[in-house]
């Protein structure tokens, strides 16, 4: 997880920054359960038991403790803490391919997940990997076609299907 | 000896041509179920299951195991190659599998995973064949006061296991209890943490964030550091058999623990999932190689494996002798017993004698037939490595997204699983560990309904653990395995050399 900087780029955040921030958002979640815990109530119930909230109440109390102290620990400034985590070109990096999912999951909506799977895969292979056009419609048609016929036809279980397939007849 | 007799006789019944040709379809059908993320055993047998209506019923058991023997083979496949577990119970097996493919040896990785489940399977078969109506009383003796023990034994097994600080391996802990609490409460029925959002209502499934965490979180470190992804080392030879079998006896030690944690763990019945952690947890922590777990050792694959497996196949006793499957797949299983007018229970072994040995001897062909084709295919598995990682890379997204989806059939899912996939990456990057978020999120829910029941039953008194020598035996080991990290450090203190040993 070294990274060299000179051929890494700019670095954009630092592992201090990156662990407090993860520490805050353990205490969100800690504040967001017990709020929801203590509205349905944490108490002992004579003939019923624990009330629903009791269970995560407690659970989420020691993870606000424990993240307490990991947000302690991660406030000093250290030489461990001040080193990059994150640098321009990682981070760009895993946009390509984070960026396009985004798209992808959002496109499966409503061209349905063979259309935009071919889609995606097709665009990572030739704007990322640099393949040339043909391989990548014939990779990416042929991933879908596989999926489909494995999901739809052998397997019968339903995947979230477009305008494409319904002219298909599925 | 008149099981051994019966066992021949099972023998005879299941070494036919047909019979065999069914083992080879249903171990095919089983390795792709297996593969493929959202299609478990269950499932897959559900699905084939009417297609069975219309065989004998001994000939319809032998294809329905071995499309189950064939998704536990399978599930290790995609665990190891692409640190995305198949099956629920995989997941242990990504922890020291995929960092092997990683060094290049994902062959020796998935012909040692391959062998385990076959030693763990072939245990439990022969435990079966010898003990059953022994073993499955036992299994009547749990109550939720035993159940809970037992879940606090498997998370007191892997305490303090993570690569990070206490405190990290605690919150992260934490955080899978809290994510497992969300949905409709199984006891009382009340929405907890939905805030009127409809998708909340099931909660958080286990195999959605598992698939965000591990397989997206993967791909996006894998991008970040330049498509390390396969690296060249990834050559293909073909003595992998040869190679890691040659290191397989000095595990002996391992394979007879996570054995016997496993068919413990089937009958009682905890269940394959639980197992393959405690097995890799207590490996961790008693094999001379422990210190080494996570960072690709060959053991740490053996370990979960094998008590996965052995666990998954004793799950079939207390169905066959009792009528209780002991995991999902020997529900659906136990499902077509009745259809095919199979009375399960104690009179089975009276009344079909050769149904009941034909199935034990099918396991026992099954699992031989299954690891000769899954070891032939081990090079071809491990040349999909090979393939350049700007195909593989949004493939897996897809197939991750396919997965994620057929979990509920919801897309809410799917996004969510992208959101789990930055979780993932984050707690990578700044050491929290997955593991416990993982077993929380898998046990949490047993665990707090059988902590609940048990509270119940003795009115809040907490020395309900401790009211038999069953229940509170397996307590007080989990207390000592939960402390063992802090009692090892207190020891290093008193001897005083000054180290102060941290508890990782």
């Amino acid at each position: 997880m070294s990274t060299n900087e000179e051929a890494e780029g700019r670095p954009l955040a630092s592992y201090r920054t990156l662990d407090i921030a993860v520490a805050i958002f353990f205490l969100v979640v800690c504040a967001i359960v017990m709020v929801d815990s203590l509205r349905i109530g944490i108490a002992w119930k004579a003939n019923e038991g624990p009330q629903p909230g009791l269970f995560p109440f407690y659970i989420v109390l020691a993870m606000g403790i424990a993240s307490l102290v990991n947000l302690a620990r991660a406030l000093p400034h250290t030489e461990e803490g001040a080193e990059a985590a994150v640098s321009s070109v990682g981070l760009g990096r895993m946009a390509a391919i984070f960026v396009p999912a985004v798209v992808f999951v959002l496109a499966t909506h409503f061209i349905g997940i063979y259309v935009s799977a071919t889609i995606y895969i097709g665009a990572f292979m030739l704007f990322f990997g640099k393949f040339p056009l043909w391989k990548a419609v014939v990779v990416s048609l042929g991933i879908a076609i596989v999926n489909f016929l494995m999901f739809e036809v052998w397997f019968l279980v339903p995947l979230p299907k477009g305008p494409l397939e319904a002219a298909l007849g599925y | 000896m008149d099981e051994l007799n019966a066992l021949i006789g099972g023998f005879a019944v299941a070494l036919s041509a047909y019979h065999i040709m069914l083992m080879v379809i249903g171990i095919t059908l089983g390795v792709i179920i297996g593969v493929l993320p959202g299609l478990g055993g269950a499932n897959g047998v559900a699905i084939l299951l009417p297609l069975t209506f219309t065989m004998a019923p001994t000939a319809a058991i032998i294809l329905l195991t071995s499309i189950y023997w064939g998704a536990l083979f399978g599930g290790a496949i995609t665990s190891i190659l692409f640190n995305i577990p198949g099956e629920p119970w995989s997941v242990a097996t990504t922890f020291d599998g995929h960092p092997m493919a990683q060094n290049g040896k994902a062959d020796e990785a998935l012909v040692g995973a391959f062998t385990s489940s076959f030693v763990g399977a072939i245990f439990a078969v022969i435990m079966i064949t010898f003990l059953a109506p022994m073993v499955a009383k036992f299994a009547l003796k749990f109550g939720p006061a035993e159940f809970f023990a037992v879940q606090f034994l498997t998370f007191a097994s892997f305490l303090g296991m993570g690569r990070g600080t206490a405190f990290k391996t605690l919150a992260s802990m934490c955080l899978g209890f809290a994510l497992a609490s969300v949905g409709l409460d199984g006891m009382t029925g009340t929405l907890r943490m939905t805030f009127g959002q409809d998708e909340l209502l099931n909660g958080f499934k286990f195999l959605v964030a598992v698939i965000g965490l591990f397989g997206i979180g993967e791909i996006l470190s894998s991008m970040e550091d330049g498509l390390k992804f396969n690296g060249p080392t990834a050559k293909l030879r073909m003595d992998a058999v040869i190679r890691t079998w040659k290191q397989l006896p000095r595990m002996w030690l391992t394979f007879v623990r996570s054995c016997i944690v496993g068919c413990w763990m089937g009958i009682t019945p905890g269940g394959a999932t639980p197992a393959s952690f405690m097995g890799y947890g207590i490996a961790k922590r008693l094999s001379k190689q422990g210190k080494n777990f996570g960072k690709g050792e060959l053991e740490g694959v053996v370990a979960p494996e094998t008590a996965a497996h052995a666990a998954g196949t004793s799950a079939l006793l207390p169905m066959l002798t009792l009528g209780i499957p002991g995991s999902p797949t020997a529900a659906v299983l136990l499902g077509g017993l009745l259809i095919w007018g199979l009375q399960p229970g104690p009179l089975l072994f009276v009344e079909q004698p050769d149904f009941v040995w034909g199935l034990i001897a099918s396991m026992y062909l099954g699992n031989v037939v299954g690891l000769i084709m899954v070891l032939t295919c081990v090079p071809f598995f491990a040349a999909i490595l090979r393939v350049p990682f700007s195909i593989i890379a949004p493939a897996i997204v897809v197939i991750c997204a396919i997965g994620a989806y057929t979990v509920n059939n919801a897309m809410f899912d799917v996004w969510m699983m992208l959101i789990f996939g930055v979780m993932g990456y984050l707690f990578n990057k700044l050491r929290y560990p997955l593991p416990p978020l993982v077993l929380a999120l898998v046990l949490g829910d047993q665990a707090e309904s059988s902590f609940r029941q048990a509270m119940l039953v003795s009115q809040g008194d907490i020395s309900v653990f401790w009211s038999n020598w069953l229940c509170g035996g397996i307590m007080t080991l989990g207390l000592v395995m939960a402390f063992w990290p802090a009692l090892t450090a207190l020891r290093a203190k008193f001897a005083g050399n000054g180290v102060v040993a941290r508890p990782a």
